[in-house]
């Protein structure tokens, strides 16, 4: 252990001496590791607001609709007919593995309350099932009645953000809105639920689904049906389980593919997934170039200054020093280098993660393991090209090393 | 038995096509406590000598033995070991290491010895006393004149309890006052117990020495007592 300090001393002192090209150096390495920092920090921002847009949505929970969600072929699609009450009621009716279903469906108004007026807000029908599907409650207030679907009452449930935005800090309960050119009794608060990406989850309006269709779309446009698992784990059996009364249904005969869609958040997740992938593959070629580029760096630095200090290393030799203590000693220089690399790539892609974070809706965490993962593998980066310099050095004559001016 | 005795010594170089006879058979016993100049014109071997006497270099013909270990076979980091703990060099351009000050200099055997580092500040503090320079340990070399630099280089030389201390040219780069205070110095680790290998063509230094040694052509030509040391 004291060997290893003494390298490390002579190490630092011998860096010390070449400041400037020795920072140099690193820019390669700081370039490769700042670029997966600030790639890593990002996607795993992006992973926290997708984590909770997940349990947002709900988990467990199986949307039915005409589009699946991960799709680019719009036109194969457009020809199924519309999800209606035919299949609304035999799901209800059917289905043994869920414990909720509403449908839903959504438009954009203008909402009004006294001289206060927000455009395009998105206004939700649904059912009063809903707000437990989808894993929110009313802060305040209370949830819709089967009652007021019944009777198509002007009813509705605020957001948080509607709430703070019309009423600043007074009670909403109680208070008529304008939903459109129609009034509502606004009977619940939503509970807070953040962002995602540059969507706001606070920023919607929640009407009895009979209300909606009455006065915004009419009883005979398609919608979605939302129904949520009574066992997450069996979702799998779920979907095959909805897919055989839709088809039944729609008397779909067995050569026949299916002419609806099945939409989980899993899919959503699929399709996330392969997007962030790309994300790390790119990430993983330009970190790989630029380390490979600052690891040459190094190797090229390491072997001038291998043969700038022939002499030393003859002193070294000639004073008793074995070769492991040179090829250490050499191999610390190379890993102190590239490990400083890494510290100011880690600060530099720390930085720009922030930065970008602050200049977009998009969010960064710097996590601990990327920060010690990018100076550890760059020490290692340091140490891989350092390895034929060091070796070289160890290898060295002693006699034509002392030679050596 | 003899503190170095060198059975037969060969030391053949590939030049090329050509095989070079640097050493053609040297028979040589040094005693412990001994002073020896090893002197020669240059091509005499003297410097091939010198590096198996230091075990810098192996020979390829014959046997050396130094301090009752014979060291002619040995493996380059069995050698290393040797020089650390056997011999201490004092060069002509006295290979100092630029960056470091003159404490740090005279620690380095001892941090390839293993000596933790307490202890090496202590032997290199008395080192320096030793060969006068109590007062400039601090000091990098090229904060150092010439003289001052070959002390510190004697007191690296020293800092091991070498069996021997080979010295060559150490006065190649002094002026004469230098020269004469550094070999009075070397005379005075003599005088303390010292095993002195002295390697010159300068007669005026060889004089120091008790027994002056001769080469030629690889050989030792005359091997004689200094009657008169001064």
């Amino acid at each position: 252990m004291n060997a290893f300090w003494q390298s490390l001393k002579i190490a630092v002192t011998a860096l010390r001496a070449n400041k400037m090209r020795s920072l140099l150096t690193t820019l390669g390495i700081v370039i490769g590791i700042a670029t997966v920092i600030a790639i890593v920090s990002i996607v795993e921002g992006l992973n926290d607001a997708f984590a909770s847009e997940l349990a947002a949505f709900g988990q467990g929970s199986l949307y039915i609709q005409k589009f699946p969600w991960a799709n680019n072929d719009w036109q194969k699609f457009k020809n199924f007919p519309d999800i209606g009450w035919k299949e609304y009621d035999a799901v209800e009716r059917d289905a043994k593995l869920i414990d909720g279903i509403s449908p839903q469906t959504r438009t954009r108004q203008t909402v009004k309350w006294r001289n206060k007026k927000l455009e395009k807000v998105e206004i939700n029908g649904a059912n009063y099932q809903y707000a437990a599907i989808r894993g929110f409650y009313p802060v305040i207030g209370r949830n819709f009645l089967p009652l007021d679907d019944e009777r198509s009452r002007q009813v509705c449930m605020i957001g948080h953000d509607i709430a703070e935005k019309l009423f600043g800090p007074r009670n909403p309960l109680g208070e008529h809105i304008r939903i459109g050119i129609h009034s509502f009794l606004v009977i619940g608060v939503i509970n807070e639920r953040g962002d995602f990406f540059d969507s706001n989850l606070d920023n919607f309006v929640l009407i009895p689904f009979s209300t909606f269709t009455g006065l915004f779309s009419g009883r005979h446009r398609g919608f979605s049906i939302i129904v949520r698992v009574t066992d997450p784990t069996r979702i799998d059996a779920a979907i095959d389980e909805l897919t055989g009364i839709l088809r039944r249904v729609r008397k779909l005969p067995l050569d026949k593919p299916d002419n609806f869609s099945i939409n989980q958040i899993d899919a959503l997740k699929s399709m996330y997934d392969k997007l962030t992938g790309g994300l790390y593959a790119a990430m993983i070629a330009v970190a790989a170039i630029a380390l490979l580029v600052g690891g040459i760096g190094i190797m090229n630095i390491m072997l001038v200054s291998v043969t700038e200090r022939t002499k030393e290393i003859g002193i070294r030799k000639a004073l008793g020093a074995r070769r492991r203590w040179i090829l250490v000693q050499f191999l610390l220089e190379a890993a102190i280098i590239a490990g400083i690399g890494g510290v100011f790539g880690v600060a530099f892609g720390a930085a720009l993660a922030k930065l970008v974070a602050k200049l977009t809706p998009l969010s960064a965490s710097v996590e601990g393991w990327s920060v010690l993962l990018g100076v550890g593998f760059s020490c290692a980066v340091g140490i891989f090209f350092g390895l034929f310099p060091a070796r070289a050095a160890a290898r060295k004559n002693p006699i034509e090393a002392l030679q050596h001016e | 038995m003899p503190l170095i005795q060198c059975r037969d010594l060969h030391k053949v170089y590939q030049l090329g096509l050509q095989e070079v006879h640097a050493l053609n058979g040297v028979n040589l016993d040094v005693a412990q406590g001994e002073y020896i100049a090893i002197m020669g014109p240059s091509g005499s071997g003297k410097s091939t000598l010198m590096n198996l006497l230091g075990c810098l270099d192996t020979p390829s013909g014959g046997t050396y033995t130094l301090d009752g270990e014979q060291v002619d076979q040995l493996t380059e980091d069995e050698l290393a070991d040797i020089r650390n703990r056997k011999i201490g060099f004092v060069f002509q351009t006295f290979n100092l290491l630029p960056r470091m000050t003159a404490m740090a200099n005279v620690e380095v055997p001892l941090i390839y010895a293993g000596v933790p580092t307490h202890e090496r500040h202590q032997l290199a503090k008395e080192a320096l006393v030793k060969v006068g320079l109590g007062e400039r340990y601090k000091h990098k070399p090229n904060e150092l004149s010439g003289g001052e630099r070959q002390r510190v280089a004697v007191a690296r030389a020293l800092i091991n309890k070498p069996s021997i201390i080979l010295a060559d040219e150490p006065t190649g780069n002094l002026d004469t006052k230098t020269s004469y205070e550094i070999m009075s110095l070397v005379k005075d680790l003599h005088q303390a117990g010292n095993t002195i290998v002295l390697v010159t063509h300068e007669d005026d230094i060889s004089r120091y020495a008790h027994r002056i040694i001769r080469l030629r052509d690889g050989k030792i030509e005359a091997d004689e007592i200094n009657p008169d040391p001064r």
